[in-house]
């Protein structure tokens, strides 16, 4: 058996600018002192004069991303999920969303996984905060694979995205041969008992959830959504019809994000008993990635133990 | 266009500020006002614009960083030939493209949607290194207010400007004196202005921001300025032309009922009607 290749989001990010900017002279890279953090250090060290560096004041950032989107120019504006959605929440509302710039948002150390920097920098709340704004896409890849591509996805698309990465290094579960089109939801393991909904680094988690009901006797369907905004409406419906209860799992707030997307879309098409396994509406804490994860029920064993104990 | 046909211009320009904010019922006068002789000079003098073809690539930029007093900007848009001055009629009205505050998407000539204040400077840094970038040779202008100086922001854009040299950026600070809550000193004090944006690196050049005389001084000092962006502090009087509106703050965001639309225009019209005999 091969060895599962693990690499953080932020590492794909890094690397995919690189890429791109490769491919496209107006792709330009802006941060807030934070370059060596987000990984666009990489994209730094190959294109200097294509990286910005705003020093420390992310609204300004995402102004001046504004205006150089006015010129021609691709910016993808990089911060720490806290600065880039949750400090400049106004910014991005009003500099980029209600014009709809075509500014890419790349938001690093999302989630509790960033660890033991603690509830200070643990943004659990940034997908609420950015899939309410009209126009914008939110994209939260699920390995560095997914990753790339959705950076890649993000440069074509015309108007404001906001991609989400996390801290941690997580396995690569997808092949290299992945198809990622932005809105559309991946069946993982098609089941007929129940669905659970998952996204970001929790996927690799529920696909261990998995095989672990498999053992128990339930045949779960497992769904991988990337997109959070605009949501495979489609294929979220088809579960709730197809296997009657759904469980969604996030590395964020349950108010908010991915299950509050879900509890949308089915509600009012096809009502059925949802479960949101996330952070309960609590703030994080310190420690290392791996146990806050354990700790907050976000491993394999913990959304396991959630579906059977409430399925 | 010579200082007289500029300065008429200018009292046209405030008839629309009085014609769009009579007919909403509300909006911002004051601050129109104040800079009307600002926005005239800027789109009838200063900047290379063209009303037939907005979005060329190559135009100067200008950003209302103080978006509220969008009824004088609306006004010298519409009088410069964006769209036409009847419509300033509509300003703020259900299903009108002259919405409260400038709207990019839906407003020809309108460079940057605003009305967060603090935030317009910031995307007018952008479109300056945006220049730079390109090797284009435009310039960008921007236009705040005195008291949108409290916001934090600004200073991390001047910062920024400063730092990057930026020296196709011209900011005006309409410095009327006057905000919502008081004077600006009373407030939460901005001064001294000049030394501070001096301290951020910025060409600082103190003016009369209601002379068309000292205007082109300035925009003609700040073009010439090499290696740092300029900063004009734009002394004005806010509600500048309308009698009862001069200097007051109770006229920074509320419309004149009918008669007071009457007493503005006839001070308007006396006004254009000196300028004529001049």
């Amino acid at each position: 058996m091969s060895e599962v290749v693990k690499i953080a989001t932020r590492d794909a990010y890094g690397k995919a600018l690189v890429e791109l900017g490769k491919l496209h002279d107006n792709l330009y890279v802006l941060d807030a002192d934070l370059a060596a953090a987000t990984k666009t250090v990489t994209f730094k060290k190959e294109f200097p004069e294509r990286h910005i560096d705003c020093g420390i004041a992310e609204n300004n950032m995402m102004g001046i991303a504004a205006g150089l989107s006015t010129c021609g120019i691709v910016p993808f504006a990089s911060s720490f999920a806290m600065f880039a959605a949750g400090r400049s929440y106004e910014q991005v509302r009003n500099s980029i969303g209600y014009p709809q710039m075509n500014v890419k948002i790349g938001a690093t150390h999302a989630g509790i996984s960033v660890g033991e920097d603690g509830a200070s920098h643990q943004c659990n709340e940034d997908i609420a905060l950015m899939r309410e704004i009209p126009g914008m896409v939110v994209i939260n890849p699920s390995d560095g694979i997914e990753a790339r591509a959705a950076v890649f996805a993000a440069y074509e698309h015309q108007g404001p995205v906001y991609l989400r990465f996390g801290r941690l290094a997580i396995p690569n579960f997808h092949d290299e041969n992945y198809k990622f089109e932005i809105g559309k939801g991946e069946v993982l393991r098609d089941g007929k008992d129940l669905t659970i909904i998952a996204t970001g680094l929790c996927v690799a988690e529920t696909l261990k959830a998995y095989d672990m009901l498999k053992e128990k006797g339930v045949d779960a369907r497992i769904i991988n959504i990337h997109t959070i905004k605009p949501i495979d409406r489609e294929l979220v419906v088809k579960a709730a019809k197809e296997t009657g209860r759904i469980f969604t799992v996030e590395e964020h707030s349950v108010i908010g994000g991915l299950g509050s997307a879900v509890l949308e879309a089915i509600s009012e098409e096809c009502p059925v008993k949802v479960t949101r396994i996330g952070i309960q509406d609590v703030f994080g804490e310190s420690g290392p990635a791996l146990e806050l994860i354990h700790k907050y029920g976000l491993d394999g064993e913990g959304i396991c133990k959630t579906v059977l104990e409430k399925k | 266009m010579t200082f007289n046909e500029l300065e008429k211009m200018a009292v046209e320009v405030r008839k629309g500020v009085i014609e769009g904010t009579f007919n909403a019922k509300c909006g911002h006068p004051g601050g129109s006002l104040s800079a009307s002789d600002i926005y005239t000079y800027l789109y009838f003098e200063e900047m290379n614009v063209d009303p037939k073809d907005p979005k060329n690539e190559n135009r100067d930029r200008f950003v209302l960083s103080k978006g509220h007093t969008a009824p004088g900007y609306y006004s010298v848009l519409a009088n410069r030939g964006f769209f036409p001055v009847e419509d300033l009629k509509t300003l703020r009205h259900t299903g009108s493209y002259l919405q409260g505050h400038p709207d990019m998407k839906h407003i020809p000539g309108v460079d940057m949607s605003s009305g967060s204040l603090g935030q317009g400077l910031s995307a007018a840094v952008g479109m300056a290194l945006g220049a730079k970038l390109n090797k284009k040779d435009y310039r960008v202008y921007v236009l705040c207010g005195d008291g949108e100086l409290e916001e934090g922001q600004i200073w991390e854009a001047s910062m920024f400007a400063g730092h990057r040299k930026l020296d196709n950026l011209c900011v005006i600070v309409d410095n009327n004196g006057l905000q919502i809550d008081g004077s600006i000193d009373e407030v939460c004090s901005p001064n001294p202005i000049d030394k501070k944006f001096e301290a951020f690196n910025f060409h600082v050049i103190p003016v009369d921001g209601n002379s068309m005389e000292d205007l082109k001084r300035a925009f003609d000092e700040a073009r010439a300025t090499k290696g740092k962006p300029s900063l004009i502090l734009a002394k004005t009087t806010k509600g500048k032309g309308v009698s009862y509106m001069e200097n007051s703050v109770e006229w920074h965001g509320k419309a004149p009922n009918k008669e007071e639309y009457d007493i503005a225009m006839e001070d308007l019209r006396k006004a254009g009607e000196a300028l004529c005999q001049k």
